[in-house]
């Protein structure tokens, strides 16, 4: 299809908008982590620092436990993940490959545990973690997560198996071999970036996560990343922008580095569902 | 890998062994047991309890027994003006994000489908508000509409347009400050799952249609939009119902201030739940909330069976 040259100029100009639109408020923000006081406290900020320094990620381990809090929340993020895929996976299966009343009331809470909001969760759950003494707990909080990251996990596996052909499985039945080892030597190679992409979006999911975080963990000793940056907040406004913006960018830098790799496997797998039913 | 691989299936699903339609054996519950239990005991089971609850007077750290209440906190919560003032906003704040949302997140998708040379970063730049943390989101909007030190006011002032203003203080600006954050957060998701759907769309159709003398607006309208229409329905409705519900960006921006302008349902709810410790009042929020989104999802449904009806 030709495009004509006034169009292409609109469609460069439109493009140009919109890169600047997604990329100015982060540049900013790794701006202002990289800026000493005397440029921060300008009353004309420059778009670059002109002085860079790391006094500001210096600063900001010393103000707040932030290697304990990544600790935490590596903990409960991989935990979840790796517990979240374990489990997903064989429900996925099964989902995937027999449509029975089963797998059609799994599919249909995936889609309703959308739309509650989680407050009306996180009260019971807080009373009953609350007994079981797991308030303040990261463990407790892993439970949380992965039962919170089981919908997706499962609503992506679901399209990972459907791609995997039905067929290869039963000409290895045909074969003779028996369903536990079709499972491992068929399925499961063919299943394992899904599986992997799925874990690696549960563990974001999980280290982004601050809501069921900021209810559950109380003492500053068990709090995870997200929770512990708004402590920079303080109660008036912010207190100190160079170290927050340290802060919050180095909480960002393992989002980004997992996302970039799995990036196009999970457009793939979230959407495949949406697009195809 | 394209954008929309997995899921794909060749051809029509088998019928037969290990194809759809076979029933569950034994096996298969060894199979479904290990997810099924932690979603019945830390789902389902939290949900229905938290659903009683909001018809008892449970309150933290009270001593004496929790009393079933009927629908008396109900009733309260009819005459809570605050409460549905916080209502107002998030309906204002979800239409607010997800209508603009779409339409932005459209028209990106639409440049993504062309042959655009800087298209690769565009796709490389939506990573980033996808992956970051919200609270990091919020905190980094709010060193953007920093008064003093913020880029958006210095731009303004280079522009010759005026000093600024505190954009998240201001009465009249802050809903529509958080509404920007809101909308820029989950334009990615958006413009992703757009895309997917534009490139489902078979490409001759839109030849066919411009060898027939078709503008771009008619090939849109007739080719690309009935194409595209689930996916929009469905993403506009899962942005609503995830907007409506949203905490952490708003928390971190404003905590709903100034005088309330951006106290969503979720941040009144958790005030009401964790600083007052109301539990069953606040569990009567989120019966509330969780009522008017099925009312929505409902209304989804009937547009996509219409849709439907009509292809």
């Amino acid at each position: 299809m030709r495009t004509s040259g006034r169009t292409r100029a609109g469609q460069y100009a439109a493009l140009f908008a919109y890169l600047v639109f997604l990329a100015f408020p982060f540049l900013w923000l790794v701006s202002t982590a990289f800026k000493p006081p005397r440029e921060l406290g300008s009353l004309h900020p420059a778009w670059l620092p002109q002085d860079p320094t790391l006094d500001n990620f210096r600063q900001a381990f010393d103000e707040q436990p932030l290697l304990r809090a990544a600790a935490n929340s590596l903990v409960a993020a991989l935990g979840a993940a790796v517990i979240a895929v374990l489990i997903a996976t064989p429900m996925a299966y099964v989902m995937a490959r027999h449509r029975t009343r089963l797998a059609k009331a799994a599919t249909g809470w995936v889609v309703v545990s959308q739309a509650f909001p989680f407050v009306l969760v996180i009260i019971p759950l807080f009373l009953v973690l609350k007994n079981l003494r797991l308030i303040d707990s990261v463990g407790g909080l892993v439970m949380v997560y992965v039962v919170w990251a089981l919908p997706f996990a499962l609503w992506m596996l679901v399209g990972y198996v459907r791609a995997v052909p039905a067929e290869l499985e039963e000409a290895a039945a045909v074969d003779g071999a028996g369903r536990v080892r079709t499972l491992v030597s068929i399925t499961a190679p063919l299943l394992a970036p899904g599986i992997v992409a799925t874990g690696l979006f549960a563990f974001i999911s999980a280290w982004n996560e601050f809501f069921f975080a900021l209810v559950l963990l109380k003492s500053p000793e068990k709090q995870t990343l997200p929770v512990v940056l708004t402590h920079f907040l303080g109660a008036e406004g912010v207190a100190d922008l160079g170290p927050l913006a340290a802060a919050a960018f180095l909480a960002t830098v393992p989002s980004l580095v997992v996302f970039a790799l799995i990036q196009k496997r999970l457009t793939g797998g979230m959407f495949a569902g949406a697009v195809k039913n | 890998m394209t954008w929309a691989t997995a899921g794909k299936r060749p051809g029509k699903p088998a019928p037969g062994p290990g194809g759809p339609g076979r029933p569950v054996d034994h096996g298969a519950w060894f199979l479904v047991l290990p997810a099924l239990i932690p979603i019945l005991v830390l789902s389902v089971g939290p949900l229905l309890y938290g659903i009683a609850l909001a018809f008892t007077d449970a309150q933290s750290g009270r001593t004496e027994p929790t009393q079933w209440i009927g629908t008396l906190n109900f009733q309260d919560l009819l005459h809570d003006t605050l409460f549905w003032d916080s209502f107002r906003i998030g309906l204002l704040w979800a239409v607010g994000v997800t209508v603009p949302q779409f339409l932005l997140a459209l028209g990106l998708a639409l440049l993504l489908n062309e042959e655009l040379r800087l298209r690769w970063l565009a796709r490389a730049l939506a990573i980033i508000p996808w992956a970051m943390p919200e609270v990091v989101v919020g905190i980094m909007w709010r060193l953007v509409y920093n008064p003093d030190a913020g880029i958006l006011n210095e731009t303004i002032r280079d522009l010759g347009l005026g000093d600024g203003r505190d954009w998240l203080s201001g009465l009249a600006t802050a809903l529509p400050a958080v509404i920007v954050v809101g909308i820029w957060a989950g334009m990615p998701q958006t413009t992703v799952a757009l895309l997917a759907g534009l490139q489902n769309t078979p490409r001759e159709l839109h030849e066919a249609a411009a060898m027939d003398g078709a503008g771009a607006w008619r090939r849109f309208r007739t080719v690309t939009w009935p194409a595209l229409k689930p996916v929009a329905l469905a993403i506009t409705a899962l942005n609503f119902i995830w907007n409506f519900n949203s905490f952490a960006l708003v928390y971190v921006l404003t905590s709903g201030g100034p005088g309330g302008r951006t106290r969503l349902p979720m941040l009144f709810a958790y005030e009401e739940a964790f600083r007052y410790g109301q539990f069953g009042y606040a569990a009567a929020m989120g019966c509330v909330m969780v009522a008017v989104i099925s009312v929505i999802l409902a209304l989804q449904l009937v547009g996509r069976l219409r849709g439907e009806g009509q292809t």
